[in-house]
């Protein structure tokens, strides 16, 4: 014991004088966190929007109050004709046109079907969406407020959105930078630390030492647990109090299954440190065949839903896939561990897998 | 000499990796107090010895013990009672002096008083005790080096294997280091020592001289000299090389 605590001590001493690599690891979450919250975000205000009303009537002076008066959008040029709508967005400042079909008013007294066009700049086709989203909404909302009981049989859809109600980016990607620092610290720094011992020579010291090969294995890992869960602890604050990302379930419970999270990147970064003898291949192995997959396949950025057949297959492999769906479950529906037990019991199955595979390395190493 | 039992023993020792024999029934014995010289080019397989010696690899077959204990069953005894120290520079270089010291010593089971003791001890034997609280990449490398050798005897093991010690160290920082271990010498340790520089093999009681996987000579310095006719110990290292030649064709 006195043995594997010296040893863990020792560890603490790499990672804490390593102060660019800890302030990576620290302030690298904190900026996603920070940058994803207040800079990337879906709600859209004040986009500028370029007008061309061919009718210029009493109809389309409404309906262009109240697009403008709304939050959403400002005007930033009337147009007058057709072609210059192409030109007016070459400069990457209006973000949509609203056009109005000639005699507006005329056509909708009589055939109640008059036409608005909306054109969105699309080379940033969330911003586009978002923006027709808007816009239609607003007219709909005239539409609705002008008929007076001229309709008798009129549909209202009112949608909800649950869970995030105001779309929010920072409820996804709280859980997103979580798994992705949970690879980074967990099984990306101690593949590197194993791989440092055996580039410098150490580890064949240390092997010839009465330490048994696991005792030092567990002793250098341990640190990097605590490292990541104080790091994933900030994130959730953060996200908590700053973005007010809610955590509905039960916190022991989202605590339990990020400790989970975190023995599974270990026994990776372990088994990934059998397989490498230097730092670089281990940091290479880690960046191409754990990050990668991580952020491409898990779902955090893309949906695992809209892949072709082959990645949804491949992305049931990825580790973090399962955990993702299990911290958004418990922190924004409140998940209780009936409702996710298949997924705990896969994260378990990946960490017997790893842990298996790393003993029989290793094994291999010794014979 | 004088002891008759050998603290090292090996007979016919063999590890294979499939088909080649990267050590190839090797025997011999190292007797208590000895400086014992492993020579041989690179990839001979003196370090596969070496490792199977320290009980970081277990043999495909043969016999050995160390220090007394069974090189199969006792790996665990041999690894209390060795000191090993490796071809690669083998502190850790952003951890102090003092730091390195109480670490190994933490790792040999060592108490606290005794750690205490000991670095004192070795801090003012090496006139080190101004650099103890200063990171091991702040010192030259011949203090490393010396460092590294004192820190491999901290347990007091009865012998102490070193591997190619002296490689990519310069003429005077090497001889200094000889010196230090004919120092652990005279205390009564045994060491175990690989090396391909060939003026260093005289400075050995015995050597012997690994030729692809095999013992090709094992003998005093003198004597060996003496058998090859040869003036130094490159000339005889040619001469085994010449005849390991031959016997392969």
């Amino acid at each position: 014991m006195k043995r594997f605590l010296a040893f863990v001590r020792k560890e603490f001493y790499h990672i804490l004088r390593d102060h660019r690599t800890l302030l990576i690891l620290v302030g690298m979450p904190v900026v996603q966190i920070l940058l994803f919250g207040y800079a990337i975000t879906n709600e859209i205000s004040n986009a500028p929007i370029a007008i061309l009303d061919h009718s210029n009537d009493e109809i389309t002076a409404l309906i262009k109050k109240k697009i403008l008066t709304s939050d959403y959008f400002v005007l930033s040029s009337n147009l007058s004709a057709e072609n210059e709508i192409e030109d007016i967005f070459k400069d990457g400042i209006t973000k949509m046109a609203v056009v109005f079909e000639p005699n507006f008013s005329e056509t909708l007294e009589k055939t109640n079907n008059a036409q608005i066009q909306f054109i969105a700049d699309a080379s940033d086709p969330n911003t586009a969406n978002t923006l027709v989203n808007y816009a239609q909404a607003i007219v709909a909302d005239f539409m609705s407020r002008r008929v007076n009981g001229g309709m008798p049989y009129m549909i209202e859809i009112r949608s909800r959105m649950v869970y995030n109600p105001e779309l929010k980016g920072v409820y996804y990607f709280v859980p997103g930078t979580i798994v992705i620092l949970l690879m980074l610290v967990s099984a990306m720094m101690t593949s590197i630390s194993i791989a440092r011992e055996k580039e410098i020579g150490t580890m064949e010291v240390l092997l010839a030492s009465p330490m048994n090969p696991s005792g030092i294995i567990l002793a250098k890992v341990i640190p990097y647990l605590l490292l990541s869960f104080v790091v994933s602890g900030i994130i959730l604050t953060l996200g908590k109090f700053v973005f007010g990302v809610p955590i509905i379930g039960s916190l022991p419970l989202l605590l339990g299954v990020t400790i989970l999270f975190i023995i599974l990147a270990l026994t990776l970064g372990i088994l990934i440190s059998t397989v490498v003898d230097t730092q670089q291949a281990a940091l290479l192995i880690s960046l191409m065949g754990l990050m990668l997959p991580t952020i491409l396949l898990s779902g955090f950025i893309f949906p695992v839903e809209n892949m072709p057949r082959i990645l949804q297959v491949l992305a049931n492999l990825v580790p973090a896939r399962w955990f993702i769906i299990v911290l958004k479950a418990i922190m924004l529906k409140g998940a209780s561990i009936g409702i996710i037990w298949k997924e705990i019991v896969i994260l378990c199955l990946f960490i017997m897998v790893f842990t298996g595979a790393s003993i029989k390395k290793f094994k291999v190493r010794l014979e | 000499m004088t002891d008759p039992a050998p603290i090292v023993s090996v007979k016919n020792l063999v590890k294979a990796f499939g088909k080649f024999h990267a050590v190839d029934r090797i025997s011999f014995e190292v007797f208590p107090g000895e400086i014992f010289g492993f020579l041989g080019a690179n990839g001979a397989g003196k370090t596969t010895a070496i490792k199977m010696l320290t009980g970081l690899w277990k043999p495909t077959s043969g016999e050995a013990t160390v220090a007394g204990y069974d090189i199969y069953k006792e790996a665990e005894s041999i690894k209390r009672d060795i000191g090993y120290m490796s071809q690669k520079f083998s502190l850790y270089s952003d951890l102090s002096v003092v730091e390195n010291i109480r670490l190994f010593g933490g790792i040999y089971g060592l108490g606290k008083e005794e750690i205490k003791m000991k670095s004192d001890d070795l801090l003012k034997r090496l006139n080190l005790e101004k650099e103890a609280g200063s990171l091991i990449s702040s010192l030259p490398l011949g203090w490393k080096q010396k460092l590294a050798f004192s820190v491999a005897m901290l347990h007091d093991p009865k012998i102490i294997f070193l591997d190619e010690p002296t490689g990519g160290v310069d003429p005077i920082t090497r001889r200094q280091f000889w010196d230090m271990i004919y120092e652990a010498a005279d205390r009564g340790k045994t060491i175990f020592v690989t090396t391909h520089y060939m003026d260093e093999a005289e400075y050995c009681d015995r050597i012997s001289m690994m030729v692809s996987g095999k013992i090709a000579a094992l003998g005093t310095p003198g004597a060996l000299k003496k058998g090859f006719k040869a003036r130094d110990m490159d000339e005889v290292f040619v001469g085994i090389a010449r005849e390991g030649k031959s016997l392969a064709e």
